[in-house]
């Protein structure tokens, strides 16, 4: 089973759906480690996507993506407009010419992608960034398709290795970011950086199981 | 949530409006993408300076744009660092071709961004160079944090390397001055009150009324720590303390003594502050050499104060002395 462009849009789309319905929520974490923005920072940037990508003519994934990438990046500002600008970015790049990615392609999308926001950011594992939850969800991801994993069991890993990098980030001090200024007291909260990352694996994963 | 607005999302744009409705001697103001530049922009042979950063924190950065201090301004959402292309577009258009300097505060969002749109303007072939402030001295400088952030030295770097900018130094010098101000200031801040960030519509924490936030940056977050009500005379201390210990400031030393609202203290208790600021360092044999008082660089209507300390030299104090004329500083003209 075959990643389609239909697919890949439903996946863009249903993410920005999710950072819609959880902006409050997204807002309300960074309100505890950081400066409150978090979730209106991103349904500012998902917004102007979706108002684009529903229209791109004759594009295949890797357009798809760039536009989601630059849309991003324009709109956003703080800190997570250029780390996931970068992430569509990566996404993008590898994935240039493909109108349809098998479960390996994905795989290799991702790596690429969050080791580009590992290089803008020079955030590490347990820094309690959104790193946290991407970087275990391509590790698993890759793993399983490594393992001959079907599509659905591949992209469920890659979702749940998200879900509990999220949850690992909880009683971690912060490192990297706003939340690194409060020192001991940013431990206890959940980051909102991958709490978000994680309704971006998600997505990838209700988008591409299913039909369309 | 009570707040003299009228839409929760026309806030940066109305404000902007409203910069050039009243100041359109001194700056011009491009929207989409948003960013303010002086009125006779570009000047030519002149080294530009660009800075920029979240909205919230006016005067800075748009009140700090005019003759001998920034070329232009870009402004972000409330709180949130502007975008790669706005400060691109601000970048283009105050370039003289003598290069162009990006006064960073060290925050990730306004790293990330500034860095991407720097990479941007040198493929138009615009020399730029950033230097980033990183003065508080409320977070530790290690490789267990983002780094200091930059809050009070930033507003006397832009006024300091502005008018060098003005006396035409290359971009190389000023640069180099503005390295010079980052490693000689240091500050410090505490919150009486938190403060709400209009698209968030409550205030960012909870302050009870015995209570008050000690190391605070400029955008809300709480401080290091959260302690008992004190005295003015007993928080200066608080802040100085660790201020002077840190540089460390000396005797003999000469100062700039910067005592800064957070927005929502008066100029009353300021003063009460800067008093026991300059007994302080009159103690320890610091001479206070010139002073700035009032709110300069805010986190929307919180309550409390920062104090920045700038150890002058000779070149730094006749700068600071040159005229300067913008909507939020203006003397000697
Ligand atoms: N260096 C980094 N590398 C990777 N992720 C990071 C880094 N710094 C911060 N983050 C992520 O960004 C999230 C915060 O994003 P947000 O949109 O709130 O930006 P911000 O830090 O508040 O910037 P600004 O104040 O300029 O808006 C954090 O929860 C964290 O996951
Ligand atoms: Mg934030």
């Amino acid at each position: 089973m075959a990643i389609t462009y239909d697919q890949g849009l439903s996946f863009v789309q249903g993410f920005g759906a999710a950072i819609a319905e959880n902006k409050a929520y997204l807002t309300q974490l960074d309100s505890e480690i950081g400066d409150a923005d978090h979730g209106t920072n991103m349904d500012r940037g998902m917004q102007a996507v979706l108002a684009k990508v529903g229209s791109l003519e004759g594009a295949d994934l890797s357009q798809l993506f760039k536009t989601t990438a630059m849309t991003l990046i324009s709109t956003v500002g703080g800190a997570s407009g250029p780390l996931y600008g970068t992430l569509f970015l990566g996404l993008g790049t590898a994935t240039t010419g493909k109108t349809e990615l098998s479960t390996e392609e994905w795989s290799q999308a991702l790596d690429a992608a969050v080791q580009a926001v590992r290089a803008r950011g020079k955030a590490e594992l347990r820094d309690k960034t959104m790193i946290d939850a991407l970087q275990p969800a391509a590790d698993a991801l890759r793993e399983s398709a490594q393992d001959g994993a079907t599509l659905e069991v591949a992209l469920a890993a890659c979702e749940r290795a998200a879900e509990q990098g999220m949850q690992a980030t909880i009683p971690l001090v912060a490192r990297k970011g706003r939340a690194s200024y409060l020192g001991e007291r940013s431990a206890g909260h959940q980051d909102p950086g991958a709490t978000s990352s994680w309704l971006l694996v998600r997505a990838a994963r209700q988008a591409f199981t299913a039909d369309t | 949530m009570k707040k003299l607005i009228n839409r929760v999302e026309d806030v940066v744009k109305e404000e902007l409006e409203g910069i050039v409705a009243a100041h359109s001697d001194l700056v011009r103001v491009h929207f989409a993408p948003n960013y303010v530049v002086r009125a006779d922009a570009p000047v030519s042979g002149k080294t530009a300076l660009v800075s920029g950063g979240g909205s919230g924190h006016e005067p800075m950065h748009g009140g700090f744009v005019g003759m001998g201090m920034l070329d232009a301004a870009c402004p972000g959402e409330v709180f949130t660092s502007p975008t790669p292309d706005q400060i691109l577009e601000a970048t283009k258009a105050v370039s003289g071709g003598a290069g162009v300097l990006h006064i960073v505060k060290n925050y990730t969002g306004d790293i990330l961004n500034f860095e991407m749109a720097a990479d941007l303007a040198k493929a138009d072939d615009i020399e730029v160079e950033a230097v980033v402030i990183n003065d508080d001295v409320a977070v530790q400088d290690s490789l267990y944090t983002a780094g200091r952030r930059g809050v009070g030295t930033t507003v006397l770097a832009e006024k300091i390397c502005g008018a060098a900018a003005e006396a035409h130094a290359s971009l190389k010098d000023v640069a180099e001055l503005c390295r010079r101000v980052n490693a000689n200031g240091r500050s410090m801040g505490m919150a009486l009150t938190s403060c709400t960030v209009p698209a968030a519509g409550k205030p960012t924490f909870d302050l009870g009324e015995q209570e008050m936030e000690i190391g605070i940056g400029i955008h809300g977050e709480p401080g290091r720590e959260r302690r008992a009500l004190a005295t003015a005379d007993e928080v200066t201390e608080m802040l100085t303390r660790p201020i002077v210990e840190d540089l460390p400031f000396k005797r003999g030393d000469k100062v700039l003594a910067f005592v800064n609202s957070m927005g929502g203290t008066p100029l009353i208790e300021l003063y009460i502050v800067y008093r026991a600021l300059a007994r302080y360092l009159d103690g320890v044999g610091v001479k206070i050499e010139r002073r700035l008082i009032g709110p300069y660089i805010t986190s929307l209507e919180m309550a409390g104060c920062s104090i920045t300390l700038l150890r002058l030299d000779d070149e730094m104090t006749r700068l600071w002395d040159a005229p300067v004329n913008t909507p939020g500083l203006r003397w000697g003209v």
